[in-house]
């Protein structure tokens, strides 16, 4: 992919009161591209957004727009946009002057402002609402309407802070189609933060998982979903059975106390991994065909799939099957060399990948995204 | 049990207005001491209106009234620029016992009964006039007595509007390309806009209608039109005060309700045009 | 980039804080000084010796004595009138909330004044009454009753009442705001589980808005505890309360260092009073909290 950079970051570090928040972030971000920030709450991916924006200053490193260094260029005079995550749209203006506000601040003639907003309206369909006051608006128009704001003054890059947070999930999902074509339309470089994975893969042409302020991983999403770097990354996207296992030598690789041959090499004979593998990955065979065999213990239907998740050896794996199975059924497990991933052993080994204390209530009561709007990485301004 | 608290409501108020409908009674009375109220024009010199016109015939009201209302204005004002500047500063700076201390001691003339305000004001004032030899209290020592226990209601009123501020607000308006202060006067002014006037509003009344402070920080160069009431209480209240008193609340009165009129109007005319545009699509 | 920032602010507030500490600061400073000093400027606790007198003491006692009864009375009478203004629909209560207000754009002075045309040995109430005597003598069994009117001033009750209409407005209006921002499904989940209206009302209604009617209690207390118009004009100076002897001494005697102690030992002992109410307050805060 030859590209032009558009901005660097090197080597960025910034605590909050002592708590280290980002720790020697690497990042080149290309013209055009559709770019996700993605990671849990309090993984620094917000700082970062706001270190581009130039509402933080680094404590180490230094952030490059196209070679130009911008340690001394506050927000106002950068050729950066931001759609901030509650929109922070002006209460006291009506949706057409909110759009027009950056352009009335250049000085840009009445009659060129009145067109350029025209064009703003019809490409975030907000034809009509010129007028509207922006607490009469719903959640999506206050976001088309933040979008349109932002992108009325061509940057050359937009920030966009989990703006889909405070949607439901229908118009979250209408959203996504939405802006992904505003990016392609305009090929204005997208620089996204979230923390749902899910928007993250279907939107991005790259993502940048980060966590504990050091970013984890970067790929195109089938690199981040097919291939994962560590424990940390295969469990924040999607659902994954993390096993502990060993290299024994180049394409084989042993755990759950079986022989298997996979397609990774390179790693130190028998050096400790750690193992992932979707449950989309396994088929269901009859036990006696498989030396891998388990006990069901739970069956959920899912709509298109069942989601089992099976005892093997005191391991509880999450498969999916579109064929029923009944509970306590013993079955077999067939696992293709192509759906063993093999990551080094990380910091992260051992402390996701198990489903015996899976129940998908559980895993709702973790997920920030449905307990509110997540107030994270606050830059300690209360 | 609803007719109960409409008829308990209803006598409350009949009896907070009670002593008000007094005041406009002896407004009208027929004789010049108001230890007695009385109609009976033809038997006095007095007759019906009388006090009104005497109220704009000699003067003797309208100069403290007149008074009265620039050191309100000018009290309302400065407290409200003074008050604004404080409360956004005090919001924004992250030093917790500085923040402490300093609202501490702007809050002491709010929690301070008004007499020891006044009279702890008169110290310095009289100590300060005779370190110099010179200078006397009036308008000046009045305008900073009342600025002074005016501030924290100002910073009180703003303060709620300021947290609930979104905090990227300033932030957006710098991504859009304003320098901070653009930022401040063009999207975070108005939006605490409705909270600085309330406190304007406050301190203009604050002002208006004190007399402990007053008494003891004015001097005979400058009477407001509590003190000058304040001096005519000692002996009597003449009717002529009443009657400016009546104006005075009818005036507000007319304000009050003007503007709530014209703000019902225009959220009628913001939902109707919501409507309409709906409508459109 | 932090230090920046709070020198920014802390340049803002430089003007503020000036103003704050010349005219807040120093003149309480001056109380102090004149408190432990005599009139030749010597260090002294005389002062405390003049306060100690029996007269003062009084004074002190009943100033806080009425201050208490008219604080408790504007409390018993507010609360409910503020129930039913919180009740009201939010358009019309606006006005409700206002016409509460009124009353006070007449001027403190007029508002005390009229009471006493009220109330006066030959005040409209008594002229009321004697109206009233008038048309009983024209019916023969009382025809030869007397009038005497009724002598309102200089009781303690209408002092108290004086206090009570004067800060009547001041123990309202906090106490509507907090009632209206309880939330309406609090009081059905009261009687979801099981409160008749009246312990719905002890147990929910009444916990929720302590803070209000904490801030109404200090609203009223403090000023009526200082107060110095109100009992010299309804008694015909007949009571002085502690505002009237600071008040006199400051104005009238001079004596500014005996008024500067009684003005000392008032606000120690409505800091005091103000710390205990507050207390009230932060318990609640805590409890509310998640």
């Amino acid at each position: 992919m030859e590209k032009t950079v558009l901005i660097e970051l090197r080597g960025i570090s910034k605590a909050f009161d002592g708590h280290k928040v980002l720790q020697g972030i690497d990042l080149n971000i290309y013209d055009s591209e559709f770019i996700t920030l993605l990671g849990p709450s309090g993984c620094g991916k917000t700082t970062t957004l706001r270190i581009i924006a130039g509402f933080e200053t680094p404590d180490e490193g230094s952030v490059l727009f196209e070679g130009a260094d911008m340690a001394n260029v506050p927000p106002y005079k950068r050729n950066v946009n931001t759609v901030f995550q509650r929109y922070a749209l002006f209460p006291h203006l009506n949706v057409y002057d909110n759009i027009a506000f950056g352009l009335k601040l250049k000085k840009v003639p009445k009659d060129e402002i009145a067109n350029r907003v025209q064009e703003m309206l019809e490409l975030t369909s907000l034809k009509g609402f010129e007028q509207r006051q922006i607490a009469t608006l719903s959640g999506g128009q206050q976001q088309r309407v933040a979008i349109a704001r932002a992108l009325i003054n061509q940057p050359k890059i937009l920030l966009l802070d989990e703006p889909l947070g405070a949607l439901d999930l229908k118009l979250r999902k209408d959203m996504q189609v939405e802006l992904k074509r505003i990016q392609k339309l305009t090929g204005i470089t997208f620089i996204y933060v979230t923390h749902d994975q899910e928007e993250a893969l279907s939107m991005s042409d790259r993502v940048v998982v980060m966590s504990n302020g050091i970013i984890q991983q970067i790929g195109t999403p089938e690199d981040i979903y097919n291939e994962p770097c560590n424990a940390f990354v295969a469990d924040f996207i999607g659902e994954s059975n993390i096993l502990d296992g060993v290299m024994v030598k180049d394409y084989v690789a042993r755990f759950a106390g079986q022989t298997f041959t996979c397609v990774d090499a390179g790693f130190e004979p028998n050096e400790p991994v750690d193992i992932v593998i979707r449950p989309e990955d396994v088929d269901v065979v009859p036990a006696n065909s498989s030396k891998l065999t388990g006990t069901v213990t739970q069956v959920t239907f899912k709509g298109d799939y069942y989601e089992i998740i099976v005892d093997v050896c005191g391991f509880k794996w999450m498969l999916e099957t579109s064929d029923y199975v009944a509970p306590e059924e013993t079955i077999g497990l067939k696992i293709d060399p192509d759906a063993i991933q093999v990551m080094h052993k990380s910091e992260y080994s051992g402390m996701f990948g198990d489903y015996s204390a899976f129940s998908d209530e559980g895993d709702e009561m973790l997920d920030p995204a449905l307990g509110g709007i997540p107030q994270e990485e606050e830059s300690g301004d209360e | 049990m609803k007719k109960l608290g409409r008829f308990y409501a209803g006598l409350m108020y009949l009896l907070l207005y009670a002593p008000i409908l007094v005041m406009v009674l002896y407004s009208f009375n027929a004789k010049k001491s108001t230890s007695t109220l009385s109609f009976s024009y033809g038997a006095e010199k007095y007759t019906f209106g009388h006090w009104y016109r005497e109220v704009f015939a000699s003067g003797g009201a309208l100069i403290p009234l007149r008074n009265s209302l620039i050191l309100a204005l000018l009290t309302a004002f400065i407290s409200m620029v003074m008050g604004t500047l404080a409360a956004y500063a005090l919001y924004k700076l992250r030093l917790k016992y500085v923040k402490r201390v300093i609202t501490s001691v702007t809050n002491i003339p709010m929690m301070n009964p008004d007499i020891v305000t006044g009279l702890s004001m008169m110290l310095l004032f009289a100590t300060t006039f005779y370190v110099m030899g010179a200078g006397g209290t009036g308008f000046a020592t009045l305008l900073i007595a009342h600025v002074t226990f005016c501030l924290p209601y100002v910073i009180l009123s703003i303060m709620p509007r300021l947290r609930q501020m979104d905090k990227n607000l300033p932030e957006a308006a710098m991504d859009l390309g304003c320098t901070p202060i653009q930022s401040f006067f063009m999207v975070q002014l108005p939006f605490l806009a409705p909270a600085v006037l309330s406190g304007f509003v406050m301190a203009f009344t604050l002002s208006l209608d004190d007399y402990v402070v007053s008494l003891f920080t004015s001097g005979p160069s400058f009477e407001t039109l509590p003190i000058y009431v304040y001096n005519m209480a000692r002996r009597s209240v003449p009717p002529s005060i009443y009657a400016i008193s009546t104006l005075f609340l009818v005036l507000v009165l007319g304000l009050l309700i003007l503007s709530n009129t014209m703000q019902s109007r225009l959220e009628k005319k913001i939902s109707s045009h919501s409507e309409r545009t709906q409508k459109n699509q | 980039m932090n230090k920046n920032r709070n020198a920014k602010y802390m340049s803002m507030l430089s003007l503020h804080s000036v103003w704050c500490v010349i005219f807040i600061v120093v003149p309480l400073l001056f109380v102090l000084y004149y408190t432990f000093t005599d009139e030749q400027g010597h260090l002294t606790m005389g002062n405390f010796l003049y306060l100690g007198t029996p007269e003062i003491l009084k004074c002190f006692g009943i100033s806080i004595a009425y201050a208490l009864a008219a604080t408790v009375v504007c409390l018993l009478l507010a609360y409910p009138l503020a129930m039913v203004i919180a009740n009201i629909p939010a358009k019309n209560r606006s006005l409700a909330t206002l016409l509460v207000m009124l009353p006070m754009w007449v001027s403190f002075i007029i508002r005390t004044y009229t009471l006493k045309n009220l109330f006066n040995d030959n005040g409209i109430i008594n002229q009321l009454l004697e109206a009233f005597v008038g048309l009983l003598k024209n019916i023969p069994a009382f025809s030869s009753m007397d009038f005497t009117p009724i002598r309102f001033i200089g009781t303690s009750g209408l002092i108290i009442l004086g206090m009570v209409y004067d800060f009547f407005p001041y123990m309202v209006m906090p106490i509507v705001n907090v009632l209206t921002g309880i939330d309406p499904r609090l009081h059905e989940a009261a009687y979801d589980l099981g409160c008749t209206p009246w312990t719905g009302f002890l147990r929910v209604t009444l916990p929720l808005s302590r803070s209000g009617i904490v801030s109404g209690i200090t609203m009223v207390f403090v000023p009526a505890v200082s107060t110095f118009y109100i009992s010299s004009t309804l008694s015909g100076g007949l009571v002085s309360l502690v505002g009237d002897k600071i008040e006199a001494a400051f104005l009238t005697e001079g004596n500014f260092n005996r008024g500067s102690a009684l003005s000392f030992v008032l606000m120690i002992l409505i800091l005091l009073s103000l710390f205990v109410m507050n207390r009230f307050g932060d318990k609640e805060s805590e409890e509310l909290a998640p």
